[in-house]
C-alpha cells in the first residue's frame, strides 16, 4: 500500500486537488442564488485576494493619477482658453435646450401622476476610481475602490454620465466587484428609445452588449438610443444604455440579437458613479433645477415680449392700427381674418355695408351713410370722424399712455358694446396726441368718456350708430 | 534531441527565495487587473499562467507544480465573478503537465520554453472551455484564431519573462 502511495503520488496529488475543487465547484453552482454575491467560505476567499490584491492597485493608480495630474494641471494648459470659450457656448445651448425640456419634464410628471406610475429618481450616488479588473477575458468585471464602508452594497447600479456600466456584484469593506453589461451573466432591462422595443442587455462571447431575443422589426435601424426600462428593478429608468450597432439572428432560433454599441466607453473606465439611493418623488434638487429652469423661461418670454414688434405700434399711422374687438374673451381662439382697408373706398368696398343689425328690409343705403361707415372703417380717408388711433386719438381726453404693447392689445372694455355719443369732454389740457395720431376730430368722437382708458376703438366700435339712427338713415 | 534534458546540470532543480514565491505571483493578479484596465488588449496576456508554468518547469516537482497552480488559480477565480476554481481546475493540471515535462526536456533553453508556453496556453484553454462548456454550461464561444493568437503572444512573452524570473533563482544540484 506504502509503496503504491508512493510511486503513484504526484498523481494522486492532481487528484485529490482536481477533485476537491470539483466539488467545491459544484457546490457553489449548485446554490440556488448562484447569480447573486458570494457567503461564507467563498467569499472569505474572494475578501483575501482582493485584500492582497488591491492595495499595490491603488498604490500604482494613485500614483498614476499622481503623475497625470501634474501634467494636467500645470503643463498641459495650452488649450484651456478655447475649451473655455466652447465649453461657455456649449452651456449656453444646454442651457436653452433646458428650458425647452422643462415644461416637458413637468408635464411628464403630472401625467405619471395621473397614471399613478412610480418613476424612480436617482437621489445618492457615491464617486468610485475604478482600480482594477479581473484581468480575463472571460469575466468583465472591474474592481472599485469603494466598498461596504462607504455604503455601497450588492447589486447597487454603476454609471457614468455617458451611460451605465453594470452593478455591483461583491461587496468587501473598502472595495467592490462591478460586474459590466457586457458580461454575459449580466441581464439589464432596456428598452429601444424610437421603436419602444424592450428586451434583455447581456453581452456575447466578445464582450460586447446585446439585446437577445428580438422578434425581427425593420423599424431597428443601426444608432437608434438604447435605455433602460426600469424593469429589472436595478437600473433606473430612462438611462443612457448605448446605441444599436447592428442586428443578427440568432443562431438558435427564429428571433435576432441587437448587438449595442456601449454608451459608456467600458474599456477606458476611470471613474464611476454608484447609485447609492432612490426615490420615487423628484428629487429636491432637480426640483430646484426644474424651477430655475421655469423662471428663466418665464424671463426669456418676456424679454422676448419686449424685443418683438407689438401687434400695435403706437408710432405707426392710425390706420395701420386695428386691434380686434375682443382680444381677451377670444385669446387662444381663432379669430375671423378682415381685410385690409382700402385705401379709396367707394361702394362696393367690403366695409362700406352697414351692419346687418342696422339693416332694414326693402330700404336703400344712402352714399352719405356709405361714406360715413366708410371713413369709419378707415379713419384716414375721413378725418372729421373719429380717430381710428386707439390709444391716443380714439378720444382727445384719453389718458392711455403711448408705447405700451401690452393694454394696447386689451380690449377696449364694454365701450363698443353701448356706444354713446356724447362729445368728448374730459379732454384733460396738457393731454397731447399721441405721435402719429389723428388731429382732434370736429365732430364728437364716438367713444365714451368714461372709457378713456379703453384703448383699441375698433372702426364698429366707434361708429355712433344706434339702431334708430340707421333706421332713419333707411327711411 | 536538442530539447531534452541531457545533461545533470540541465536536470538540476532550481529553487528562489521564499519571498520571490510570494510576491510574484501576487505581483502576476496585481499587473495582470491592473493592466488591463489601462491597456485594452491586455487581457491576452495571462500573468498567472506563465508564472505557473515558469514555476513548474524549474521546480520539476509534480506535486509542488499542482499545488502552485491551483492557488495562482483560485486566486485569479477570486477576481472574478465566476465560482472558485475554474481557473484553479485548469492551472494545477497545467502545473502538473509542465512539471512532468519539465523533468525530460531542457527547460533553459528559449525555444523549449516558447513551444511549452504555447501548448500550455492552448491546453488551458481547452480545459477552460471544458469545463464552462460542458461542465457548467455557461455560453462560451470557441474563437479558434483567438486562442491561437493568445498563445503566440503568451509564448513569446514568456521568453522574456522567464529571462527576468531567472535572474532571482538559485540552482541546487
Amino acid at each position: 500500500m506504502e509503496s503504491f502511495f508512493s510511486r503513484y503520488r504526484n498523481a494522486l496529488v492532481l487528484i485529490a486537488v482536481l477533485l476537491a475543487q470539483v466539488i467545491g465547484l459544484a457546490v457553489q453552482v449548485r446554490r440556488p442564488d448562484s447569480g447573486e454575491a458570494d457567503k461564507g467560505g467563498v467569499r472569505l476567499i474572494r475578501s483575501w485576494v482582493v485584500g492582497l490584491v488591491t492595495p499595490p492597485e491603488r498604490l500604482l493608480h494613485g500614483t498614476g493619477r499622481g503623475i497625470r495630474g501634474l501634467w494636467t494641471n500645470y503643463v498641459d494648459l495650452i488649450h484651456v482658453r478655447q475649451q473655455n470659450k466652447a465649453l461657455k457656448s456649449e452651456l449656453d445651448r444646454v442651457r436653452l435646450e433646458e428650458d425647452s425640456m422643462a415644461e416637458d419634464a413637468r408635464q411628464g410628471q403630472r401625467l405619471q401622476g395621473l397614471l399613478g406610475f412610480k418613476e424612480k429618481y436617482v437621489y445618492k450616488t457615491v464617486a468610485a476610481q475604478v482600480i482594477g479588473t479581473s484581468g480575463t477575458e472571460q469575466s468583465q468585471v472591474l474592481l472599485i475602490d469603494k466598498g461596504s464602508k462607504d455604503g455601497i452594497r450588492p447589486d447597487m447600479p454603476v454609471i457614468t454620465p455617458d451611460g451605465i456600466v453594470g452593478k455591483t456584484r461583491d461587496v468587501f469593506r473598502h472595495t467592490s466587484q462591478v460586474l459590466e453589461i457586457s458580461d454575459a451573466t449580466s441581464g439589464a432591462g432596456v428598452i429601444l428609445e424610437k421603436t419602444r422595443i424592450r428586451g434583455v442587455l447581456r453581452g456575447d462571447t466578445w464582450g460586447q452588449p446585446e439585446i437577445v431575443n428580438v422578434s425581427p422589426d425593420d423599424r431597428i435601424q443601426r444608432g437608434e438610443a438604447v435605455l433602460t426600462s426600469g424593469g429589472d428593478a436595478i437600473y433606473p429608468r430612462g438611462l443612457a444604455v448605448g446605441t444599436v450597432d447592428r442586428v443578427r439572428p440568432d443562431p438558435e432560433g427564429t428571433l435576432v440579437n441587437v448587438l449595442v454599441r456601449p454608451s459608456a466607453n467600458l474599456s477606458r473606465l476611470e471613474e464611476v458613479l454608484v447609485i447609492t439611493s432612490t426615490g420615487e418623488e423628484v428629487p429636491s434638487e432637480m426640483q430646484q433645477d426644474l424651477t430655475e429652469a421655469e423662471q428663466a423661461e418665464q424671463k426669456a418670454s418676456d424679454v422676448l415680449a419686449e424685443r418683438l414688434p407689438s401687434r400695435v405700434d403706437p408710432n405707426a399711422p392710425a390706420d395701420q392700427q386695428q386691434e380686434p374687438e375682443d382680444d381677451s374673451a377670444e385669446e387662444g381662439a381663432a379669430r375671423p381674418v378682415k381685410p385690409p382697408a382700402a385705401l379709396h373706398p367707394d361702394r362696393y368696398t367690403p366695409s362700406d355695408t352697414p351692419p346687418a343689425a342696422d339693416l332694414v328690409p326693402g330700404q336703400k343705403i344712402t352714399d352719405g351713410q356709405s361714406q360715413a361707415t366708410s371713413g369709419n372703417e378707415n379713419g384716414a380717408e375721413n378725418p372729421p370722424k373719429a380717430p381710428a388711433n386707439p390709444e391716443s386719438g380714439a378720444a382727445p381726453g384719453t389718458t392711455a399712455k403711448p408705447g405700451k404693447g401690452k393694454p394696447a392689445t386689451k380690449p377696449a372694455g364694454n365701450t363698443a358694446a353701448k356706444p354713446k355719443p356724447k362729445p368728448a369732454a374730459a379732454t384733460t389740457p396738457g393731454d397731447q396726441p399721441a405721435p402719429g395720431a389723428q388731429p382732434p376730430a370736429t365732430n364728437p368722437p364716438a367713444t365714451n368718456p368714461q372709457a378713456t382708458n379703453a384703448a383699441p376703438a375698433t372702426p364698429s366700435q366707434t361708429t355712433p350708430q344706434s339702431p334708430q339712427r340707421g333706421v332713419r338713415a333707411w327711411l | 534531441m536538442a530539447l531534452m534534458a541531457s545533461s545533470r546540470r540541465e536536470a538540476g532543480t532550481k529553487s528562489f527565495p521564499l519571498v520571490i514565491y510570494v510576491v510574484v505571483p501576487l505581483l502576476a493578479l496585481g499587473l495582470q487587473s491592473l493592466l488591463s484596465l489601462h491597456l485594452t488588449r491586455f487581457d491576452l496576456v495571462d500573468l498567472p499562467l506563465l508564472v505557473t508554468i515558469y514555476y513548474a518547469i524549474t521546480q520539476r516537482e509534480p506535486v509542488s507544480g499542482t499545488l502552485v497552480g491551483a492557488l495562482i488559480g483560485i486566486a485569479q477565480d477570486a477576481l472574478t465573478h465566476h465560482a472558485l476554481g475554474i481557473f484553479g481546475i485548469s492551472k494545477a493540471v497545467i502545473g502538473y503537465m509542465a512539471a512532468s515535462l519539465g523533468v525530460r526536456v531542457d527547460t533553459d533553453n528559449h525555444g523549449t520554453r516558447l513551444l511549452l508556453t504555447f501548448s500550455f496556453t492552448l491546453a488551458q484553454t481547452v480545459i477552460l472551455w471544458l469545463l464552462q462548456r460542458h461542465m457548467l454550461g455557461q455560453p462560451v464561444a470557441w474563437h479558434g484564431f483567438h486562442e491561437l493568437l493568445r498563445a503566440t503572444v503568451n509564448a513569446l512573452l514568456a521568453v522574456v519573462l522567464f529571462a527576468l524570473l531567472d535572474l532571482t533563482r538559485r540552482t541546487e544540484y
